[in-house]
């Protein structure tokens, strides 16, 4: 049997890296004594499996994980219970929102979440100039008007570009605070995966993220934009509650 | 008090491995005020990740915290890159609970478990804005403290540390912090009052004089001061259930597991060991308090492994009940894999090795130390080649596929035959894992010897640099061809550093000063290390390498140490070394009389073992053959009292 669950990343601990977080929930499944899968081999491991990793530094309210139980476990696990109980055994900033059961044979995290959502701080880097809210719209409409964003990566160290224009689903800006301009955005996750810091890169030389925050992963079912977790494997529409079944 | 934070925050994303420096472990006391409290900030003069699994830093800090009149919180030496970004935006060094300036504590106590952290020590001083000298410090400026196992020489840190703590810290810090309190900050009282609290030494209690070269005379100055210090020993470790709430941290540290400590000291006297000498003696924790520590502490943590820590950890009486009680636990029906860190060289450890590892056989690490029994017999490592070769085709034989040997060359009267003697030992190995498995292997590691204060050895001549490179070379053309041999070693060049710093006296304090001022800082780490600002150092206050590294001492001179006592009498030093030089061994105590080595009988203390019998297998480093069944002389205290000398 397989779980999803949905949690947090937030506060101090965002500046954990994605294998941190993969140990933290290797104890806290041991601590609230879950009956895991174990891989066969030399080094058996649970079969917990991630989706998207997330920068070391960024958080999120909506990660994701599924977990494979042990056959030997008779029936559903009290998922109510099991919520509390996990969150309790896993450091502050790390909670769980939501799981499910998984029907069988559904696909994994890595082969169906198609996009993220982000919300991030754009400030002027050491140097440069305040930044206001026309500014960064002019500069938003004119790169999603343009019709290919060049940006640099670096891969297997060398130094390519990629084209992230079409991984740009939604670009806005939403309001100015004291240090920046926060944007929000639908980011593609596949087949090339864009960051927020793809995004700034194309928006000028100038700028730098702050405050990254994934807020939601999409899969999309029958041409519609759903969130990866929801009842008996069918996906359902945003931040659903626990399910005791 | 504000916390640091905000102003910690900005510089995260742009260090390597921010998560060092956000606190946030599990099993941590939470942000909170340091107000009407005694309040330590303990520090672990190198990263995060070799720092935090320390377990005498966790004891202390669990006992302080349990405390309702102190608060004790953690910090770590920042790594490089923090370290300039700190200094660059004004943020002191700080702590990771509260992330308070270091400043703000009482105490800064340091943990010395290596001389080459001591310009670390210095760093962090003053990266907590606190003047690095003692005799520059005031009302202003917190205590800075010590403890650990280099403080038993603690001379070359004598004009940076306030007060040492010699020996076991468990009951010292609640001592310390009762002066504290009484005395606040009024450095001069404080100072005095700390110098007549046992087990403590206080540098500016004493004068030292010198004709010449040499040391002629430590002082006492101070009334107050005891003659000799003494150290601190813990009578019964039943006692100390410590740590009860291991931190588990967020990132990935050394030992990333749950540490169970099941014995402290060891009698076994191999004549190169500090950590065998100045631990002295054997108090084993009860096999139930164990078993409870390892379930609660899993159940706890979640760690799926579990070391049974110690000296050497097969010597703890039944061990095979306490390993075969984890293994068969119901509760840990789960997979959980027992690791014991210092295994000893015979086959009926490696049986228990095997009990506890049934999944994961990789790699099972011995110690020889020496590659001839001659050479064994000099360090008092009493195993024969028949116990080795028994391990290591129990190794082989029962699975695991590498097989690693540690080794030290350098040693008093070494000569090449025994420096080959450790290609030969590894070579044999090797041939008796291709018996096995086609790509058996057998890692062969090298360290150079330094020789340590408080031993037998403390009277020995360190092997020169050139010295030591010609054996390392030796060893790599004596096992260049056999591809199932692989050879590793220590750098010999931090050997010379460690060497300088080992068995210095109070002068080699401008030296550490210096390189540390000249950015020596990390210098455990070989992309940080530099012999250079040493041995530059050194000429620089016109200090000679060769005098305090490669010179063999009298007998009559007087040690830097020598105002210092681990209980061990000099007698027995003196004639250990000497035995040395003879090739002859002494047995291990627990089982074989009394030699009246000082550290029980001074003390008031007895070997506290759960068994009279010697576990079962291999030589026993008696040099006779002390297989299961065979009754020893030696009387069980289950409980003593004293702790302090009489």
């Amino acid at each position: 049997m397989r779980l999803r669950i949905r949690f947090t990343k937030l506060g101090k601990v965002r500046w954990t890296s994605h294998r941190d977080v993969a140990r933290m929930w290797e104890r806290a499944f041991r601590r609230v004594g879950l009956p895991l899968a174990y891989s066969e081999g030399f080094t058996p491991r649970p079969k917990v499996s991630f989706g998207l990793a997330l920068p070391t530094g960024h958080e999120s309210m909506a990660e994701y994980l599924d977990v494979e139980l042990s056959d030997a476990e008779a029936g559903a696990p009290d998922l109510v219970a099991l919520k509390a109980r996990l969150s309790a055994a896993l450091p502050e900033g790390i909670e769980v929102a939501a799981l499910c059961v998984l029907e069988p044979g559904s696909p994994s995290l890595q082969e169906d979440v198609e996009a993220c959502s982000w919300r991030w701080l754009a400030v002027p880097g050491e140097g440069s100039l305040p930044l206001s809210v026309d500014d960064l719209g002019k500069r938003v409409a004119h790169a999603l008007a343009a019709p290919a964003l060049e940006v640099a990566r670096w891969r297997k160290g060398r130094e390519t570009t990629v084209d992230i224009r079409p991984g740009i689903g939604r670009l806005e800006v939403v309001e100015a605070d004291g240090e920046g301009v926060w944007l929000d955005a639908d980011l593609a996750a596949r087949p090339q995966g864009v960051r927020p810091a793809d995004v700034l890169a194309a928006l000028g030389p100038d700028l730098e993220e702050r405050h990254v925050r994934r807020t939601h992963q999409w899969i999309v079912r029958r041409g519609e934009r759903l969130e990866p977790l929801g009842s008996q494997g069918v996906p359902q529409a945003p931040h659903a509650e626990a399910r005791a079944s | 008090m504000t916390s640091l934070w905000p102003r910690i925050e900005p510089l995260l994303a742009h260090v390597s491995k921010p998560a060092r420096y956000i606190g946030c472990e599990d099993g941590a006391v939470g942000a909170g005020s340091l107000e009407g409290l005694v309040s330590w900030l303990l520090v672990y003069p190198d990263s995060y990740e070799i720092g935090l699994p320390n377990q005498g830093l966790q004891i202390l800090y669990e006992i302080l915290n349990e405390r309702p009149d102190a608060r004790a919180e953690r910090a770590y030496a920042p790594w490089p890159d923090m370290e300039r970004l700190m200094r660059r935006s004004s943020v002191p060094l700080f702590s990771l609970e509260s992330h308070h300036p270091a400043a703000a504590f009482d105490v800064l106590a340091f943990n010395l478990s290596a001389e080459l952290v001591y310009t670390n020590v210095l760093n962090c001083i003053d990266l907590a804005g606190v003047p690095v000298r003692a005799g520059e410090r005031d009302e202003r400026h917190p205590l800075v403290l010590a403890g650990g196992h280099c403080a038993f020489n603690p001379e070359p840190l004598a004009d940076f540390v306030d007060a040492f703590v010699i020996g076991d810290g468990e009951e010292a810090v609640g001592d310390i912090t009762e002066v504290v309190k009484s005395e606040g900050r009024s450095r001069h009282a404080l100072l005095r009052r700390l110098a007549a609290t046992p087990g403590v030494y206080v540098p500016a209690a004493y004068t030292v004089d010198y004709d010449g070269p040499r040391l002629v005379s430590v002082r006492k100055v101070w009334s107050e001061a005891p003659e000799v210090v003494h150290k601190r020993t813990v009578s019964d470790l039943a006692a100390w259930p410590y740590p009860k709430r291991q931190l588990v941290p967020l990132t990935e540290v050394v030992h990333d597991r749950l540490n169970v400590e099941i014995f402290r000291g060891c009698t076994r006297g191999c004549r190169f060991c500090q950590a065998g000498m100045i631990t002295r003696p054997v108090r084993e924790r009860p096999s139930s308090q164990v078993r409870r520590m390892v379930s609660e502490g899993l159940a706890r943590t979640g760690y799926d492994e579990v070391s049974l820590t110690s000296l050497s950890s097969a010597d703890f009486s039944g061990i095979e009940d306490v390993v075969g009680g984890i293994v068969d636990d119901p509760a840990s029906a789960r997979q959980v894999s027992v690791s014991l860190p210092s295994l000893r060289v015979d086959a009926f450890t490696v049986g228990v090795a095997a009990h506890i590892q049934k999944v994961r056989r990789t790699g099972l690490t011995f110690a020889p130390e020496a590659g001839t029994w001659r050479m064994r017999q000099v360090i008092n490592k009493l195993i024969t080649e028949e116990d080795l070769y028994g391990a290591v085709e129990s190794a082989f034989s029962q699975g695991w596929r590498r097989v690693k040997l540690y080794f030290l060359t350098g040693l008093p009267t070494e000569t090449d035959e025994d420096t080959l003697g450790i290609a030969e030992l590894a070579r044999s190995c090797a041939s008796i894992g291709r018996s096995h498995h086609r790509g058996a292997t057998v890692t062969a590691s090298v360290g150079g010897f330094v020789p340590k204060p408080q031993t037998p050895f403390q009277w020995f001549g360190q092997e020169t640099l050139d010295g030591l490179q010609r054996r390392i070379g030796l060893l790599r053309e004596a096992t260049r061809r056999d591809r199932a041999v692989q050879l590793k070693w220590h750098d010999p060049r931090a050997t010379l550093a460690e060497g300088i710093a080992s068995r210095g006296d109070r002068r080699i304090g401008a030296v550490i000063e210096q390189v540390w001022r000249r950015g020596g800082v990390f210098q455990e780490w070989s992309e940080h290390f530099s012999l250079e600002l040493w041995t530059e150092a050194m000429a620089a206050q016109g200090l000679s390498v060769d005098w305090y590294v490669h010179r063999e001492r009298d007998r009559d001179e007087v040690l830097p140490w020598s105002h210092i006592s681990a209980g061990l009498h000099e007698d027995f030093l003196w004639q250990e070394w000497q035995d040395a030089l003879a090739a002859s061994g002494t047995p291990d105590c627990r089982w074989t009389p009394c030699y009246d080595c000082g550290a029980c009988t001074g003390y008031g203390l007895e070997h506290v073992v759960a068994s009279t019998v010697a576990p079962a297998g291999g030589s026993q480093g008696t040099g006779q053959n002390l297989a299961r069944g065979g009754e020893v002389p030696v009387r069980l205290l289950a409980r003593v009292t004293a702790g302090v000398p009489r």
